[in-house]
Parts: C-alpha cells; sequence; structure tokens
C-alpha cells in the first residue's frame, strides 16, 4: 500500500517525509512496545503505534522501519521531527484510535506481520 | 583496520540511549556490510543501551570493528543481574512504571539481543554491575 493511500484511508497529515518519494508498504504492525517491535524481522513496514517519543524514532532506525503512523491524534515532539529527518523516517498523525486504524488499513490490503 | 568507538550512556537517559548504536549503524553502512547483519547488530545495541538507561546507574558502549565481525562490549555500574537465566527469559521484566511508559519493559531486550548476535556472554555482580559481550560476523 502506497503511503499516499494510507494517508487517505486514515486521513493522516504528514509530519515528516518527502510525499514524492511514495513508498510501497506490504505489510503493518501495531505496538506501543518497542522491544517487540525490535524482534521483527520484516522491514518494508508501517509501524502504528501510540508512543510518541524519541525512543520511537530511535526504534524504527534500528529495526528499517519506513514509515511510522501516529494514533488518535498523538503529536510529534520536535525533537522527534529533527531525528525522523535526519533517518529519513516518514511520521504520519491519524486523528483515529490504534484499532480504527488498523482495521481500516487491513481491509484495504495491508497485509499482517503476524 | 580495527576502529574502535567508544560511548558513554547515563541511567535514566533515554534521549541518549541510541546514539552508540546510531554511530555503529553508520560505520557497518560505510562498511558496505550486508543491510541484514547491520539491523541485527545495532537491534542488539540499541536494546544493550536501553537497558543500562532502564536498569542501571551509568554504563558505557565499546565497539571494535575487525576484519571479520564487530565485537561489543557494554559495562555498566549498577545493580547487577542476580539471576541471568531469569533474566534471559522473554517475558522477565522488574522494569518500572516508567520505563514501561516510554515503551520498554516488555522483558525482551536480552533474549533479542541473544538471537541477534554470536556468542554473547553475560557476567553481573550485584550491587556492582553488568558486563555483556556479543559479536556479530559480517556474513
Ligand atoms: N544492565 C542491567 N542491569 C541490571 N539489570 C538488568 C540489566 N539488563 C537487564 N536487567 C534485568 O533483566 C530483566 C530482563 O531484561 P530484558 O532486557 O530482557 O527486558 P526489559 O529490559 O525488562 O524489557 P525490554 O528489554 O523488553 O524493554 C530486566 O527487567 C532487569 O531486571
Ligand atoms: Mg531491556
Amino acid at each position: 500500500m502506497k503511503i499516499s493511500e494510507i494517508i487517505k484511508y486514515t486521513e493522516a497529515s504528514v509530519v515528516t517525509g518527502n510525499p514524492e518519494n511514495d513508498k510501497d508498504l506490504e505489510k503493518g504492525f501495531s505496538s506501543d512496545l518497542m522491544s517487540d517491535v525490535l524482534t521483527l524481522d520484516e522491514e518494508n513496514i508501517l509501524l502504528i503505534t501510540g508512543l510518541s517519543n524519541l525512543q520511537l524514532v530511535r526504534t524504527a532506525e534500528m529495526a528499517d522501519i519506513q514509515a511510522v503512523l501516529l494514533a488518535r491524534g498523538k503529536q510529534a515532539s520536535p525533537e522527534m521531527i529533527e531525528l525522523a529527518n535526519e533517518n529519513n523516517l516518514i511520521i504520519l498523525e491519524t486523528p483515529f484510535s490504534i484499532y480504527k486504524a488498523s482495521g481500516i488499513l487491513y481491509s484495504n490490503g495491508l497485509k499482517e506481520v503476524y | 583496520m580495527a576502529l574502535e568507538l567508544v560511548f558513554q550512556i547515563e541511567g535514566g537517559d533515554f534521549s541518549n540511549a541510541g546514539k552508540a548504536s546510531s554511530q555503529i549503524k553508520k560505520v557497518l553502512k560505510q562498511l558496505n556490510i550486508d543491510t541484514r547483519i547491520i539491523k541485527r547488530v545495532v537491534v542488539a545495541v540499541y536494546e544493550a543501551e536501553v537497558n543500562v538507561a532502564a536498569h542501571a546507574h551509568r554504563g558505557q558502549v565499546k565497539a571494535l570493528f575487525g576484519e571479520t565481525e564487530v565485537e561489543v562490549v557494554v559495562t555498566d555500574q549498577g545493580p547487577g543481574i542476580e539471576n541471568i537465566e531469569q533474566a534471559m527469559q522473554p517475558g522477565y521484566s522488574t522494569a518500572s512504571k516508567e520505563v514501561r511508559e516510554m515503551g520498554f519493559g516488555a522483558g525482551m531486550g536480552l533474549s533479542n539481543i541473544a538471537k541477534n548476535t554470536d556468542n554473547l556472554h553475560i557476567e553481573s555482580e550485584v550491587g556492582k554491575g553488568t558486563i555483556l559481550t556479543f559479536r556479530c560476523n559480517y556474513s
């Protein structure tokens, strides 16, 4: 699923990342537990989370995750935005809950990791 | 070749945990190591850094980049680990509420370090600290 489709389905706004570079992601994973995310072997995924802090951006960097979707109106801090820009991480913000965002994306074809 | 990098970590300082793994990632990229291997190394180093921030008073990460592998030693001054076998069990955690709110404390870190590295060795003395040593082959 293209980033542009993820934005459309979840009514998300783009916080970091270049919308021109419309990456195609295969799978999604929803979690607030960073050490759980760090056990994943997949890379080409969207991480949907309610956790909005610097550790999220670090985790994405180490796990080679290209895009994160902050659920339920959680906002990225200036420190997060700075680090995400350095690492070319795409951060999106959606007003939807993790449940709703995950459900909508899943039913539109973004596959599960497990 | 044998490049050595050393980083300091303070207990409780989550925003700086990740600096060592981030630098190590840059070096490995420059060495043209396979991205899958890089991920294994930096995930292990990051988990170890977070453990120092979450569980110890202060610590140090040392990375030695050799010809065929990278060796990482994470040394900390802290409470130590009384039962290493128990600590290695996935799901076992003594993390505080604050650590959990940061997105950690699932009890997955040590087992994930073991999964991603070769020859993980843990030495710990209660009341003094912990030394974690591991290697990752470049191929
Ligand atoms: N450096 C350390 N000093 C003291 N105790 C430690 C250290 N590292 C780990 N431990 C102990 O071992 C337990 C398990 O560690 P592990 O990294 O597997 O999980 P965690 O840190 O609790 O959670 P997670 O890593 O999933 O965020 C910790 O909860 C803690 O009790
Ligand atoms: Mg841990």
